[in-house]
């Protein structure tokens, strides 16, 4: 299995990864919005690689997420800030952790509930197997084939480690 | 027929008598004491080793919803939960529908417990006609039909000129008039006592001045008309307070109070229990303590139910559009019974006060069990436990606060006029 | 016999809304800490997040109130709640009977939350004790018991101002006898710590033992309203009076009415509530709502978050059964 216990290694390359997919696709000044708690954690680190103008936008996706009635509403201490306008513009999404593609989905819904942006690129720390909507990553910095009773889990927010963990 | 009840533990305070004896009856009458008169043939032998005999309990306030109400409740269905209750005369305040004001009714609600004699029913007739507060109604009348006693229910008498006068006319025959103390102006659209609880639960509220206006009101003109005065359902320590000054100033009144208000207080209404929407209303912890004093110096004469069944419905609404009133009927005498061991009053101190002085307050000859009295008794099991809840309730008014309350002695036999009316 | 609080489940999460009194302090933060990140909501291009998507919301109004009902529907709405405005004229509706046929048939139509304002005390307690067991309700106003969701966005508004309760003295003043607000007020106040709660009212609006409900009571309104740092005006519910309780509604102006004279007897940073509509010179001078330490407005933006805040947390609950399992 491919090594995690560098993480700064793998936020190089994905901060090398991002600038060539922006090249290629010719975006300039994209915006970045990370999602709470660890995606936030992520895109505070790959915000300084990239060199990026405009402050980090953070999400707290709890207001749409699907299974709201399954887990009900904890007290959010941070609520989402976009300190941009959205509209027309090229977004940076990270999130730590790709697995089902759910809070990628409540992510999106979000973001278009601030406007309409030019485009939208995914990057994930970690894309695991478990996919259960079509939502793939354009950038990540490992993929793991895990079962289902493996859980991958980021601590940080210094340092940033990534965590295999094996539930009965 | 003859019945001999043997081994049981007798109580009849008329006759001072507190012993285990057997007690034979027939005709109707208890005609020995100790031993079998001659001749006597035992058709029905009760045992009642182990538990107590009674005078048949006198309920000085039941309401058996008819004639009027009858899908609340029927005088079949109440007398049958009086008789499992032991008790076996209920007084019916006039404010049936119609109203008890002409001899009509009187005779209608004597022939229909004649069909359904679980109990004796005797009732109040209206003090003004139509209970409207403003004309006499005809109380000679009323007295030649059978009523013990006049009473206004709790419709008000605002002119007090009026009052004077219904006192006078009821004095002038010697009836004696039964009186639900409430100034209507304080208690005004109130469904809970004025305290802490009405407070904190924003319920319109009826200060405790709504029951002492009026007692002092009254007493002021028993005092002056003469009239041999009841006071209904006392709520609160300083109308006992008064009754018992007046009383001590040698006026004619006697009082009672029901077993709800000496076990209940406005904490009970929890969060709006419309079970516990009664009036008067169930007051403070202070008014709860000072009724029991009352009861045990003497000067609350009598332990009355105040039964008022209700079907369901009734109590399903927000607590002040419920319809205020408790089924009762079934805990009287258990929860008197358990005074013996909340206060100084003996078993027989509290078997007279449901017996032999409310027989008294409604000039009765029963409540007592002396040779040649007409046998109503009651047999009781002192030990025997159960738990109150719809099912256990006989009355057909399941509203009562006491659901889930242990009760700890159960009826076994009741006998009315020498007859076996009910037996568990 | 205690029964268990209704309005909460067997995990002690809220079910229903029915009242503050009772509630753990901590129960109390998550709402105004979940409101802080509604509020924000209300500010976006689109004002709606889909948390309660398919989730239906009947607001049954026995008592008519234009304002309160627009906020909870907005409230739901912006949940993406579907929304079901139903007033009640309630010289139908006397006979219990009748109210319990309503509820099975708003049940009938698959609701998943009543929000009721009933003129009668124990309305709210009374419709929770009857719903069937997936319905949650939130008490909307019932008679003169309580008013919670007033309460809490009255909570908010404060900590916006006034982030630390315990170290706040806290005046309400007015109709405290017949406000439902009021109720709610001073439970909430007293959960959260504030050390000194302060009723002004002529006696006749003071209840009995009103210092049972956690307060100090003052007749005086002068000496009442000195050094407070937070002064909530109620409403002169005259529609509610009966008898004789004030002479005048100049008189009442003259001595409990909010003048910008009694008000520069609070501390100079003292904030001005008022849960609306205002009767302008009674119960508080024109200048004085309209004035910089007036938040009367702030309180009607802010009734939206809360709002949300509570219906969420309380349809949010996570399937008790679900959790057995």
């Amino acid at each position: 299995m491919t090594d995690i216990s560098n993480v700064n290694t793998l936020l190089d390359k994905m901060a090398e990864s991002i600038q060539s997919k922006c090249q290629t696709r010719q975006v300039s000044d994209p915006l970045m919005i990370g999602i709470h708690t660890g995606g936030v954690w992520v895109a505070n680190a790959l915000h300084p690689r990239l060199g990026l103008k405009e402050d980090l936008g953070t999400l707290n996706i709890s207001f749409y997420r699907d299974d709201f009635t399954r887990i009900g509403m904890h007290p959010q201490v941070e609520p989402s800030s976009l300190p941009f306008e959205v509209n027309d513009r090229h977004i940076i999404l990270v999130d730590d952790v790709l697995h089902t593609g759910r809070t990628i989905r409540a992510a999106l819904n979000e973001i278009f509930d601030y406007g309409r942006p030019a485009s939208v690129m995914l990057a994930a720390l970690v894309v695991r197997s478990g996919k259960e909507l079509p939502v793939c990553a354009d950038v990540m910095g490992i993929r793991l084939n895990l079962t289902e009773s493996q859980h991958i889990k980021l601590t940080g927010p210094d340092p940033l480690k990534l965590e295999l963990q094996e539930s009965k | 027929m003859g019945i001999h009840i043997s081994k049981g533990h007798l109580i009849d305070p008329t006759n001072q008598v507190d012993k285990i004896t057997d007690l034979f009856i027939e005709d109707g009458q208890v005609i020995g004491l100790d031993k079998a008169p001659n001749n006597f043939k035992t058709e029905q032998l009760i045992n009642a080793e182990g538990q107590y005999v009674i005078p048949g309990i006198i309920d000085l306030q039941a309401r058996v919803r008819e004639p009027g109400q009858e899908d609340k409740a029927s005088i079949a269905s109440e007398t049958r939960a009086a008789a499992a209750g032991g008790i076996t005369t209920l007084c019916l305040p006039p404010d049936t529908q119609p109203i008890i004001d002409t001899p009509a009714v009187i005779e209608l609600i004597h022939r229909r417990n004649e069909l359904a004699a679980s109990a004796e029913i005797v009732t109040l007739g209206a003090l003004t006609k139509g209970l409207g507060g403003t004309e006499l109604s005809e109380m000679y009348e009323l007295k030649r039909a059978g009523c013990v006693g006049v009473s206004n229910a709790r419709a008000p008498i605002p002119n007090t000129l009026v009052m004077r006068r219904a006192m006078e006319y009821a004095a002038n025959f010697e009836m004696t008039l039964f009186l639900t103390a409430e100034d209507h102006s304080l208690s005004k659209n109130g469904c809970a006592h004025e305290g802490m609880i009405s407070t904190r639960l924003g319920l319109p509220s009826i200060p405790e001045a709504a029951e002492t206006m009026a007692v002092a009101r009254l007493l002021m003109l028993v005092e002056q008309t003469g009239v041999r005065a009841h006071f209904c359902q006392l709520s609160t320590a300083k109308s006992v307070q008064m009754i018992n000054r007046a009383q001590h100033d040698g006026l004619p009144v006697t009082a009672d109070v029901t077993t709800h208000h000496l076990y209940l207080t406005e904490m009970d209404i929890g969060y709006f229990d419309s079970n516990c929407h009664v009036f008067p209303p169930l007051r403070s912890q202070r008014d709860k303590a000072g009724l029991r004093e009352g009861l045990s110096n003497g000067t609350l004469n009598a332990i009355c139910s105040d039964h008022q069944p209700h079907e369901l419905d009734a109590k399903l609404a927000p607590f002040c559009e419920s319809e205020p009133g408790m089924s009762t009927i079934d805990t009287l005498l258990p929860l008197a019974l358990r005074l013996v061991d909340e206060t100084n009053l003996t078993l027989s101190d509290i078997i007279a006060r449901l017996t032999s002085h409310p027989a008294q307050i409604l000039g009765l000859k029963t409540g007592q069990l002396g040779i040649g009295s007409r046998a109503n008794i009651c047999v009781f099991d002192p030990q025997q436990s159960w738990m109150v809840s719809h099912e256990t309730l006989n009355s057909r008014g399941k509203n009562s606060p006491f659901i889930d309350w242990e009760m700890k002695g159960q009826v076994s036999h009741t006998l009315l006029a020498g007859r076996v009316v009910f037996q568990r | 016999m205690k029964q268990r609080d209704i309005q909460l489940d067997s995990q002690g999460r809220l079910r229903h809304f029915l009242t503050i009194e009772g509630l753990k302090q901590q129960t109390l933060i998550d709402i105004l800490d979940t409101a802080e990140n509604f509020s924000t909501v209300g500010t976006r291009k689109v004002k709606k997040v889909p948390l309660l998507r398919g989730k239906t919301i009947a607001n049954l109004f026995f008592e008519a109130s234009t304002r309160t009902r627009t906020t909870f529907e907005l409230a739901a709405k912006r949940l993406s709640a579907d929304v079901l405005n139903i007033n009640i004229n309630t010289s139908s509706t006397t006979k219990g009977e009748s109210l319990l046929d309503m509820l099975r048939n708003l049940e009938a139509m698959h609701c998943d939350m009543f929000v009721v304002r009933h003129h009668s005390s124990g309305a709210a307690h009374f419709f929770a004790k009857h719903v069937a067991p997936h319905i949650s309700v939130i008490n909307g106003g019932d008679g003169s018991h309580a008013h919670p969701t007033q309460g809490m966005l009255d909570m908010f508004t404060i900590r916006r101002h006034k982030p630390d309760f315990t170290a706040l003295r806290v005046a309400v003043v007015g109709d405290i006898l017949h406000s439902r607000v009021a109720r709610s007020q001073i439970h909430a106040l007293n959960i959260l710590g504030v050390p000194e709660v302060r009723a002004i009212g002529p006696r006749t609006l003071i209840p009995a033992e009103a210092e049972s409900l956690g307060v100090h009571v003052y007749n005086d309104m002068k000496e009442g309203i000195r050094d407070v740092d937070v002064v909530i005006m109620l409403r002169l519910q005259r529609e509610r009076m009966q008898g004789a309780l004030l002479p005048s509604e100049n008189e009442y102006y003259r001595t409990y009415g909010l003048s910008p004279e009694k008000l520069a007897l609070a501390k100079p940073d003292a904030i001005v509530m008022h849960p609306g509509p205002i009767n302008r010179g009674v119960e508080m001078a024109s200048s004085v709502a309209d004035g910089p330490q007036s938040v009367i407005l702030e309180q009607v933006t802010n009734g939206i978050a809360v709002r949300m805040a509570i219906m969420s947390m309380v349809l949010g609950r996570p399937n008790e059964e679900q959790e057995a399992n």
